[in-house]
């Protein structure tokens, strides 16, 4: 990818039209706010917002061998889904490390999506399509596709979601239950729509043809009006999703970090006989790592933490952040940090060096924000 | 009220100053706290301090991220905005008035001279 040529989604022009503060992210030219981050964050607390995903990747992956070989390459559990279902999983590479986080949905049998990170979908699909073609996977007939251009897509969040939801696709029809994804019809189109979200609210992401894209945003807009939509950029997005602990990628996550020391055992399932990097996390859970991330909280009023300053304790180094904000939701400073394996325990005092200066904090539960 | 905004390279920063006799007022441009939005914090200058021109001495804080703002010129620190410690966001909503952020005392009035004045920076974000 050239470092020039940065795309556009297909919504590039409402986000104009809308006067979005339009900023470069992962390749793409992506709103990162419309009128301001703290009201943007407050409407998806409190109504309903409405988030261009279209950047995020889709890869296909199907064929009589697809879910054998998928369960080799993630370390979720392929088996426990059922057509129509989805869950958060890890690509990972040899070591470990982590390529890319990202949601598989089987929408049939034999077939699968993958719903992956911007930044990560050329590197994840390369990754993906390496392996695919060894001697001894070439012969299960597995099919590979980068469907990404093809579609647009939108998440809509907050608790009034269910009720714009009904409004866009008739009284009578369901939502899909959590993590569950559905194809509906749409004004003589077909959509898929997942309940499924990176804020903490009820929610759902929606993909379409790209060509249908501008028309499902502006309808969904429109009759969200009653529901106090907003549409909401890449700075809301960042601080619901922190508030919630949820890792970013590129921050918290990387290829030289493991789930086990993001704290994500949950989602690698070391039952599984065989997957990439499944030795390493073994011996990571079995041994403990040299540093976990952890959630903080400023103690005192002050500068909000940021990523990459240092975490002290009685004077010492001990981690950094990766994560930092002000919460909009708790007016507090609040981020997430790698410390030593030793310092990452609920209620440990820690201090953040912002500007040369030590302000406390203490390593809080997940999630840093609850209604 | 005559404001003479400094734009200078490399910082890009954008603040505004007023001259007050031998002081200059200083804050940040509508513009400036429009690019930012939502101010939660300010780190305000120790009374007193010296500053020398394009030195920072002040840090404007919004949700993304956090912004130096420069001395304009060589002067001493000699009032700094309290008010902004409880309420940061007066620079989004008053940011030629009750915004304002700290007064320096100008070590040399020759030095206010090679600042633009506000045609040039209107020329520039325009």
């Amino acid at each position: 990818m050239s470092e020039l040529a940065q795309r556009k989604t297909p919504l590039y022009d409402e986000h104009v039209r809308l006067g979005a503060k339009i900023v470069p992210f992962a390749g793409w030219l992506m709103p990162v706010q419309y009128t301001s981050i703290v009201e943007e964050h407050q409407a998806v607390r409190n109504n309903v917002g409405i988030f261009d995903i279209s950047h995020m990747g889709q890869l296909i992956v199907e064929g009589a061998g697809a879910r054998e070989w998928l369960n080799t390459m993630l370390t979720n559990n392929i088996d426990k889904l059922d057509v129509g279902t989805g869950q958060y999983t890890f690509l990972l590479n040899e070591r470990g490390g982590i390529i890319d986080d990202l949601i598989v949905y089987r929408v049939d049998e034999q077939t699968f999506l993958l719903v992956v990170n911007a930044a990560r979908t050329e590197e994840d699909f390369g990754w993906l399509e390496r392996h695919r073609s060894v001697a001894a996977v070439s012969a299960w007939n597995i099919d590979l596709t980068n469907r990404s251009a093809e579609f647009g897509g939108v998440a809509i969040q907050g608790p009034r979601m269910a009720e714009l939801f009904h409004a866009l696709f008739g009284k009578d029809l369901d939502l899909p239950p959590r993590n569950e994804i559905l194809d509906l019809p749409f004004d003589g189109t077909t959509v898929s729509v997942a309940r499924t979200g990176y804020t903490g609210e009820d929610g759902i992401e929606v993909f379409f043809r790209a060509g249908d894209s501008a028309k499902f945003w502006n309808a969904a807009l429109e009759k969200g009006k009653p529901f106090g939509i907003k549409p909401c950029g890449l700075g809301a997005r960042d601080t619901l999703r922190l508030e919630m602990c949820y890792p970013l990628n590129g921050s918290d996550l990387s290829p030289e970090r493991n789930p086990i020391e993001a704290g994500l055992g949950f989602f690698v399932d070391l039952t599984k006989p065989n997957f990439i990097g499944r030795e390493i996390l073994y011996r990571a859970k079995e041994n403990g790592t040299r540093e976990r991330l952890v959630p903080f909280r400023m103690k005192e009023k002050g500068p909000p933490p940021r990523p990459h300053y240092g975490v002290f304790q009685n004077g010492h180094r001990i981690g950094e952040v990766t994560s930092g904000t002000l919460s909009p939701s708790l007016n507090w400073g609040v981020g997430m940090a790698y410390v030593s394996a030793g310092h990452a325990k609920i209620d440990c005092q820690i201090d953040i060096e912002i500007r040369g200066q030590k302000f406390p904090a203490t390593i809080e539960k997940k999630p840093l924000y609850k209604k | 009220m005559t404001i003479v905004l400094n734009d200078s390279p490399p910082t890009e920063s954008h603040e505004w100053i007023k001259r007050e006799g031998d002081n200059v007022r200083v804050g940040i441009t509508d513009h400036a706290q429009s690019e930012l939005t939502d101010v939660v914090y300010v780190e305000l200058p120790k009374m007193d301090r010296l500053a020398n021109a394009k030195q920072a001495i002040a840090v404007v804080e919004s949700v993304k991220a956090a912004s130096d703002i420069y001395a304009p010129v060589k002067g001493t620190v000699v009032e700094i905005n309290k008010a902004l410690e409880a309420d940061p966001g007066l620079i989004n909503r008053e940011p030629y008035g009750q915004g304002w952020i700290f007064v320096l005392k100008i070590d040399n009035a020759d030095d206010l001279k090679q600042l633009k004045d506000a045609e040039g920076y209107k020329k520039q974000i325009g």
